[in-house]
């Protein structure tokens, strides 16, 4: 297709207040009228204009990662835990393909990413230079869009648009390649008016449809057994469409459940909140989600680690959806009322239009429902019983719970057994205290990503619940996190298992541990010394607490190695192709518990 | 997918673009990468003030897979419009074909006598071969080449589906 010429129209259109200089300072010029405060990035080749343009400026703090794939985990923590978009800089080539895990990652869980790379010089594209990737279609399917600048005039327009496209309606990693003859050229830049942008084609939604609204507030109102099934557009949306949820929420006196995206928009530990569901949700919140009659989705999508078999999914519930993609709604379950809408502003019109019709929940019906919840509830099926030998890593995260939780904390996490049990057992408050990774599931995430969290929060606590084989994934960041003496806390549950990979392989592939175990470990506490942090073993469950206060008490960077059970497998669970409420629970493993199904066996 | 293609309906699906570096790559990339099929894809500048290209699509898929892809669609960036021709009234559907066919004696002298039937004319002629351009909805066309099929049918070259909705309003 043509078009190559189409944006080059612009030039007479020009304001005699347009600036001259090379594409590399537009580039940080735009970035700074953007309120970028932070780059995570690692220099190269192609990028050398662009560093150089930072290096004669004192606005944006570079934070120089030690892999680029930990600069967009780094980025996504920034932004996750601020509501601000994640700027990445990286070079061409290595550069660009190191990043594409960040950039997958973003793009599932809908993180706000602008991804800058390098490439190499207009005339050499296409000819397999060195260091030369076709970066634009490598990351076309990983990214919210992507753009390749081939006119320095345009850079400054595709910056700002690039910022847009990524934080607008359903937000996203963006891919902005520059050749490098384009960042040493020199072009017109003048700053637009950032509050009244329009994109030519990209128009998010923002209200839902009142008549939609309405409908759902009615039903929501005749319902017997309602709940709340909340997910990351909450977070995505902000801290005020989590205030409206919290309002929405007690004017119905209904129960609530989170996807793991989704938690700290509702406080966990209020008595209407049952846990997350899912995979290894809770028992009350897998059975109120398969038994109830009205479901109110906002802001989730259905994954299949929530729905478990799709047609065994909440077989009689009438569902609402709300959600600012399209796409989301009837993608995996077919959905009685699709509201289309930042998430935000639809509870705000639920709240509104619920108060407006002077609408009442059904007392007697809600008193029954919750009885049966408390039935469920009273099961306990996080329950764990901590000997006096070895740790258990539900303890483990238990007691940091207890002790950080009057603390400004955040949480990071890698991916895999702690994760989930950091998920049931630490109780978040608030929004954006939060930070795994949901939908790819990248091993290695926590620990850049708890680089970003601290960039962005010096003075707060960041912890990094990890484990020791997702620890090694993306290790080479503590450096980083050394250069920039943050006083992370790496929290790692060291089972020398990979832990959730055992744990399939002991329930679906006849105990045969196939590579899943740890060989070869290294001297966690050694390891961090040499990095010149503060390394800790804990081992013994009667001095945990003591050892715990002990890593928060110091000073600077503290790797703790946690020796946990190494066998102890993560429940209630799911097992994959069985319905939501079939749970394998803890202790009666074989009794009464889903079989799993050769057709099971083949779902991840 | 676990359904056969021939049992879904086909709906053909036409897509309003901004005409830039890549959009068409953005579309038949979320095609391939979601498992959605494409019977047939035409693409060509149809604004060029406004830098507008119209991409037509023939696919096929139940009813929540033709949403679904209608959605996918819309999500991205540089698309302005989406609308499924199937599936909001009736639309014109035309393919044009340039189709080969080698023959002589008896095969040459039926070969027009069924072009003329279908209105194809004959763009090219050897003393051995016609090139006949026949245009048409998928079906007459696809009829014109199973007839030519035994009289000598060497080559065919086909633009796909191009589309519109009949009535005075635009997309």
């Amino acid at each position: 297709m043509s078009g190559t010429e189409q944006n080059l129209g612009q030039a007479s259109d020009r304001n005699e207040a347009a600036e001259t200089m090379s594409g590399a300072e537009i580039l940080i010029r735009a970035l700074t009228d953007q309120g970028v405060e932070v780059i995570f990035g690692y220099p190269g080749g192609a990028v050398l204009p662009i560093y150089d343009a930072l290096f004669a400026q004192n606005n944006i703090r570079h934070i120089l990662v030690r892999q680029e794939g930990g600069a967009v985990h780094a980025a996504e923590g920034y932004a996750r835990s601020t509501g601000k978009p994640g700027v990445v800089l990286v070079t061409s080539g290595p550069g660009a393909t190191n990043a594409v895990t960040g950039l997958t990652d973003a793009m599932m869980d809908s993180i706000p990413i602008v991804c800058l790379t390098g490439q190499v010089a207009s005339h050499l594209i296409g000819n397999d230079a060195f260091q030369e990737a076709d970066t634009i279609g490598i990351t076309r399917p990983c990214t919210k869009h992507n753009y390749l600048v081939k006119d320095t005039d345009e850079m400054g327009r595709i910056v700002h648009e690039a910022f847009y496209v990524a934080t607008q309606g359903r937000p996203g990693p963006v891919v902005i390649d520059l050749p490098k003859d384009i960042c040493v050229n020199q072009g017109h830049y003048e700053k637009p008016d950032l509050d009244n942008l329009q994109h030519k084609t990209y128009r998010p939604p923002t209200t839902g449809k009142p008549d939609q609204v309405a409908e759902a507030v009615k039903w929501m109102a005749g319902a017997k057994r309602p709940i709340f099934y909340t997910g990351g557009g909450l977070i995505n949306s902000g801290p005020e469409a989590c205030a409206k949820l919290r309002e929405l929420v007690k004017l119905t006196g209904y129960p609530i459940t989170s996807t793991l995206m989704g938690l700290g928009a509702y406080p966990a530990s209020d008595q209407q909140f049952l846990g997350m569901l899912g995979m290894h949700g809770t028992y009350e919140a897998n059975n109120a989600m398969h038994d109830c009659d009205v479901m109110i989705c906002l802001g989730a999508r259905f994954d299949d680690r929530i729905t478990g078999r799709l047609d065994a999914f909440s077989p009689n519930s009438k569902k609402i959806h709300v959600d600012v993609d399209p796409s989301s709604i009837n993608k995996n379950i077919s959905i009685d009322l699709g509201i289309i809408g930042d998430v935000g502003q639809v509870i705000e019109q639920m709240l509104a239009a619920w108060k407006q019709a002077g609408h009442q929940p059904d007392a007697a019906a809600s008193t029954e429902w919750w009885t049966t919840i408390q039935k469920w509830r009273s099961r306990d099926c996080l329950a764990f019983d901590q000997g006096k030998d070895v740790i258990l890593p539900q303890h483990a995260i238990q007691r940091l719970y207890e002790l950080t939780k009057e603390r400004d904390t955040y949480i990071t996490t890698e991916v895999g057994q702690h994760q989930m049990w950091a998920a049931q057992f630490y109780k978040f408050e608030e929004p954006n205290r939060w930070m795994t990774s949901g939908g790819l599931g990248t091993m290695g995430y926590g620990l850049p990503a708890a680089v970003g969290v601290q960039i962005a929060h010096p003075e707060s606590l960041v912890v990094d619940i990890s484990g020791e084989a997702s620890f090694m994934m993306n290790m080479q960041e503590i450096a980083t996190a050394a250069q920039y003496r943050l006083p992370l806390k790496v929290f790692i549950l060291n089972n020398r298992w990979m832990g959730m990979v055992r744990q399939w392989q002991e329930l679906l592939h006849g105990s045969r541990y196939s590579e899943t175990y740890s060989e070869a470990l290294p001297d966690f506490v050694k390891l961090a010394e040499c990095f010149g942090a503060t390394g800790m073993a804990m081992r013994d469950p009667a001095t945990l607490d003591d050892d715990i206060l002990k890593m928060l008490d110091t000073d600077g960077l503290v790797i703790a190695d946690v020796q946990v059970a190494q066998e102890e497998n993560c429940f209630p669970m799911v097992p994959s192709g069985a319905a939501h409420n079939e749970m394998i629970m803890a202790g009666n493993k074989d009794a009464e518990s889903p079989k799993v199904t050769g057709d099971g066996m083949a779902l991840v | 997918m676990s359904e056969k293609p021939e049992a879904d309906p086909k709906h053909t699906i036409a897509v309003l673009v901004d005409n830039e570096p890549g959009v068409l790559a953005r579309v038949v990339g979320l095609f391939s990468g979601r498992g959605y099929n494409i019977d047939s894809l035409t693409v060509a500048e149809v604004d060029t003030r406004r830098d507008r290209s119209r991409i037509n699509i023939v696919t096929s898929g139940n009813e929540m897979i033709i949403d679904q892809i209608r959605a996918q669609l819309e999500r991205l960036v540089p698309v302005f419009n989406v609308v499924d021709l199937t599936e909001d009234g009736p639309s014109i559907e035309r393919e044009l074909a340039l189709i080969k066919v080698v023959a002589t004696g008896e095969n040459r002298i039926e070969a027009l006598r069924v072009a003329d039937i279908f209105r194809a004319r004959a763009v090219d002629s050897t003393l051995g071969s016609f090139v006949f351009e026949v245009t048409g909805d998928s079906s007459k066309v696809n009829a014109f080449i199973d007839l030519m099929e035994p009289l000598g049918l060497a080559e065919v070259s086909r633009t796909g589906v191009v589309a519109i909705a009949r009535g005075a309003d635009a997309m």
